[in-house]
């Protein structure tokens, strides 16, 4: 396939950027929007070739940037992030047309869209090491104008704003050095360089640069304990960027630990995975945990994501374990499993993100405790969410399901090679995923329940209306991806498994059954979706005759029981603070929340009492109570101390030289 | 396994199964009642009252909360088709019923995860206070109860290699001393824990009371009644049904159909009634020694069934 497209995929990127900079505001969306999306098209047409088996796609400019030049090289690993950034990144971009939230209209939000959607589309093609980290430092920089769009506003925006630049300045600190050790070492700085010569190595090397490529791409997958910055600048983002930041961006951590870790050095020692796999399970559940407590639809989703990730992390570290250990198939599956959920995640976490824009928009506030009985008054939007918070639980015949089921089969069936690691690793990998599920069921009947059903509970969700098709058509066609994946994941996995081939031991046979059942091969069980989701609809639709055959008359209106009281107040109804309290309960010692109870008592007596405050917060968790607060605090103590010694005085600074004088004498004699 | 099974043969094999589940479920319900009743000193209804009261409320009038949206009259629906697709493919009767080779026991965990949304959901959906702590309660046993369940299924799976439910079947009747192993015993213990919470029974909730504020089913369903509660009773008492016929097929296949055949598969039939009814006799006579609960200690036995479960699954890696 000719790099042609590819090409046109920058190049759109950039018109539609200056575009955004220089078209005045009359046209500058309509321009900022196509240019965007055309981009999207090309990187989506490129990747779509790369996937089919159409052979890398490979593009050398030289020139561009002094004594490198720019490379890029598309293949089926880079492609399926490439072809999922174009999906989500079309979808976000028309969604941003109705979207009436803060500051996209404005010219640096218009400059750094298309920068950061092309960015997001090249940084999986980039095959040298300038490119990337050039790719992706303007993907950094460009996401953190979107973010902080609205910061004149409102000051949350601005603290997340610091929190991101800083987190992610600091993660591509960490990518620089791992690259650049790896470079040093190579004698070249293109990939292809790097994995000709990552295997052989120093295993000092090989650990430095894997360790730093972990912290580093782990920080933007929201890997904890780097993750404090993703439940801040996820949700103050505008609606469209948190879903590209959400389902797409996050996706390019989980693919720097791929590249470097399988692609480039070629895997490693069992310890690395076992470190990447335990990561991933407390993030895992340090996510789905701090989800289920948030009171705000687009932290809650944040903190989902890092759940997400943390399982898929599972996936890749389970991969690393088995291939380290000469169990080919498995680290294909697992892999496979991974990338899955990867993908699927994208899916739900794009529709989901841009349903709860548009649930902000119409209902006027993103707080679950304000929002209720929007699925009346928002039907498809309220259906969009509902959809995809079913596949975000795993529930079949959804697309969440499929992934974690081959997850939970590869676990199972690395369980019997006789590695003690394994043993130990996977049944509690398969524990985790339990816990998360179970967890992330609750979440989103809560956010569905709380959000969606019931009685409004603010003025704004009582005056709540649909919002316009631009809206919700892009979150539909998404939320309709769940279904259609869900029911026949036979269209992706092939491509799945060319991207996996990618970075795997080669030499593997199909590990996996073709056609519209998923199973191992050499193994009895299968997956169904088609006869799971049929047998559904038909059960589902036998059960509704018969209860059609004896209804007599119409369904009866009538108020809900309120133990005699005749009116039923929203203020009744269950909060998104209370449902979540008996979770809080049982897991009090991981969360850790933030109570203050004030009791005053009336001035005659101690007995009686005049009011009772209680206040409940889940504002900051532990990582950052426990690690980040007191290392700021030591960091700001010390800029303290420095800045005293330095007062300006002559006499302090001769001192200072003759001091310094003294100790390099004292030190070279 | 043995000998090839023709489809009808299977799919009559599912039908019966279906047909059994829906039947057999208010009739456990009543059985249960009679032998507590009895054992407490009083005659009870009978066993067929569960039936008569469907019945009952089939005929009534459908109502619907003035808040509630689509949601609420599809979630019964959906908890019961969610029941009767896990028993057309569980191996019931016969070891191997249609789609056996995609009855998948992580499959039915997540089917049945798939009711209780729905459930809980509608609890939410009527905007009251007794759906939300009806809701809010169930969701929280069942998130604990989840990991407890998935790593039983595992130590189930291991040694049969599979999670494929007639695999699992099949293989530990091939080999019967896997039954008296200590993983299984294990695994049974964390299983039968499970089973409680799953169906809110004692200790974990008390299906006899009707009192709002001390109970979790009970108080999500509240708002149901005529045709929707019949179906809400059927869905639970077939769930009921799903779960303990599988516990007994698991951890004490014998009985059950291997070969197509009128014969065998009457006595398959005949076997799994047997056994479920024994077991809903044993949970009965359990709930009589025993006290509910409180809410906060829970999951406590639930953590206590996820670690034999976890035990199961190291015993099974290190006794091959």
């Amino acid at each position: 396939m000719s790099p042609d497209l590819l090409a046109a995929t920058g190049l759109l990127g950039l018109a539609g950027s200056a575009g955004g900079a220089v078209v005045g505001l009359r046209f500058r969306i309509p321009v900022v929007a196509g240019t965007t999306v055309a981009a999207c098209a090309c990187g989506l047409v490129t990747a779509g070739g790369v996937l089919s088996g159409g052979g890398p796609v490979t593009l050398e400019v030289g020139g561009i940037m002094p004594l490198s030049g720019f490379s890029l090289s598309l293949d089926p690993l880079g492609a399926l992030f490439t072809a999922v950034t174009a999906v989500i990144g079309i979808c976000a971009v028309i969604f941003s047309l109705g979207y009436h939230g803060p500051g996209l209209a404005g010219r640096p939000a218009s400059t750094a869209l298309p920068l950061f959607v092309t960015s997001m589309l090249l940084v999986p093609a980039a095959s040298s090491v300038t490119t990337f980290l050039v790719l992706w430092e303007l993907m950094a920089l460009s996401s953190l104008i979107l973010v902080l769009s609205d910061q004149r506003r409102r000051a949350e925006v601005q603290r997340a704003g610091e929190w991101y630049a800083a987190m992610t300045q600091a993660g591509a600190a960490a990518i620089l050095l791992a690259l650049v050790l790896l470079a040093g070492h190579a004698g070249g700085q293109s990939f292809a360089a790097l994995a000709g010569h990552g295997p052989g190595m120093a295993s000092w090397v090989r650990n430095g640069a894997f360790l730093l490529a972990l912290v580093g791409f782990g920080s933007k997958a929201g890997m904890v304990p780097l993750h404090v910055w993703l439940p801040r600048a996820h949700p103050e983002a505008p609606g469209p960027v948190s879903a590209l930041m959400s389902a797409a961006m996050v996706n390019l951590g989980i693919y720097g630990i791929i590249r470097v870790g399988d692609g480039l050095l070629g895997g490693g020692p069992e310890w690395w995975w076992l470190t990447v796999m335990g990561l991933g399970a407390i993030s895992a559940l340090f996510g789905a945990l701090h989800s289920t407590t948030s009171t705000d639809l687009k932290r809650l989703l944040a903190y989902s994501t890092t759940d997400n990730m943390g399982l898929v992390l599972l996936g890749v570290g389970a991969s690393g374990i088995f291939a380290d250990t000469g169990h080919r198939a498995l680290a294909l599956i697992a892999l496979v499993a991974a990338l899955l959920h990867v993908v699927f995640h994208a899916v739900f976490k794009g529709s989901l993100f841009l349903a709860a824009a548009s649930l902000e928009q119409g209902g006027g506030s993103r707080r679950l405790d304000d929002l209720g009985g929007l699925l009346r008054r928002m039907p498809v939007t309220g259906t969009v969410f509902l959809v995809g918070s079913l596949a975000i639980s795993a529930l079949p015949p959804l697309c969440g399901f499929v992934s974690e089921w081959l997850l939970l089969q590869a676990m199972l069936h690395g369980l019997p090679t006789g590695d003690v690691a394994v043993a130990v690793a996977m049944p509690l990998g398969v524990a985790v995923l339990a816990l998360t599920g179970g967890l992330t069921a609750a979440t989103f009947v809560k956010a569905v329940g709380i959000g969606l059903l019931g009685q409004p509970r603010s003025r704004g969700a009582v005056d709540a209306s649909e919002v316009p098709a631009a809206m919700w058509a892009p979150s539909g066609v998404l939320a309709l991806g769940c279904l259609a994946l869900g029911v026949a994941p036979v269209t992706l996995v092939p491509a799945v498994l060319r991207a996996a081939r990618v970075v795997t031991p080669a030499g593997v046979g199909d590990p996996l059954r073709h056609g519209w059942r998923l199973g191992l091969a050499g193994s009895r069980g299968v997956l169904d979706p088609v006869l799971l989701g049929l047998g559904l609809v038909a059960a589902v639709a036998v059960a509704a005759g018969a209860r059609r055959l004896v209804q007599r008359g119409p369904v009866r209106r009538t108020a809900a029981w309120g133990c005699g009281r005749e009116a039923q107040t929203s203020r009744m109804e269950y909060t998104a603070t209370s449902f979540a309290e008996p979770l809080v309960r049982v897991f009090d010692d991981v969360v850790r929340p933030n109570r203050h109870l004030d009791v005053s008592h009336t001035s005659e007596s101690r007995y009686y009492v005049e009011s009772i405050e209680y206040h409940s917060s889940l504002d900051d968790d532990a990582f950052e109570r426990r690690g980040y607060l007191p290392a700021l605090a030591a960091l700001r103590r010390w800029g303290d101390l420095a800045r005293r010694a330095q007062n300006g005085s002559v006499h302090r600074y001769l001192a200072f030289g003759l001091v310094a004088l003294l100790v390099v004498l004292v030190v070279v004699g | 396994m043995s000998g090839p099974w023709p489809a009808a043969t299977q799919l009559a094999v599912s039908t019966l199964q279906v047909g059994g589940v829906l039947v057999g479920g208010p009739l456990l319900l009543g059985l249960t009642r009679k032998v507590k009743a009895r054992l407490e000193g009083r005659t009870g209804p009978p066993v067929r009252q569960p039936w008569r009261d469907l019945r009952k409320l089939a005929g009534r009038e459908r109502t619907r909360p003035e808040q509630a949206s689509w949601i609420f009259p599809l979630a019964p629906l959906v908890l019961v088709a969610t029941a009767l697709v896990v028993a057309a493919g569980a191996p019931l009767v016969a070891v191997n019923p249609a789609f056996g080779t995609s009855a998948d026991l992580f499959a039915v965990v997540y089917l049945l995860l798939l009711g209780s949304v729905a459930l809980a959901l509608a609890g939410l959906d009527t905007g009251t206070a007794f759906g939300g702590m009806g809701a809010s309660r169930a969701l929280t046993i069942g998130a604990v109860a989840e990991p407890a369940l998935l790593v039983a299924v595992l130590a189930l799976s291991i040694p049969a290699r599979s999670s494929n439910l007639p695999a699992i079947v099949s293989s530990s009747l091939a080999h019967p001393i896997w039954l008296a192993s200590p993983q299984r015993l294990l695994a049974l213990g964390a299983f039968l824990i499970v089973v409680l919470a799953e169906n809110g029974r004692l200790p974990v909730d008390n299906p006899g009371t009707h009192l709002e504020l001390t109970m979790i089913h009970e108080a999500m369903v509240l708002e149901y009644a005529g045709p929707d509660l019949a179906l809400v009773t059927l869905g639970e008492s077939a769930r009921l049904v799903v779960l303990l016929g599988l516990l007994a097929n698991l951890f004490a296949p014998w009985g059950i159909a291997t070969r197509p055949g009128a014969a065998t598969l009457a006595v398959g039939a005949v076997t799994v009634v047997a056994k479920v009814g024994a077991l809903g006799v044993g949970l009965a006579v359990f709930e009589v020694f025993m006290a509910k609960l409180r809410l906060f200690r829970v999951p406590e036995l639930l953590s206590g069934a996820f670690v034999l479960a976890v035990l199961a699954v190291v015993v099974a890696l290190v006794v091959p």
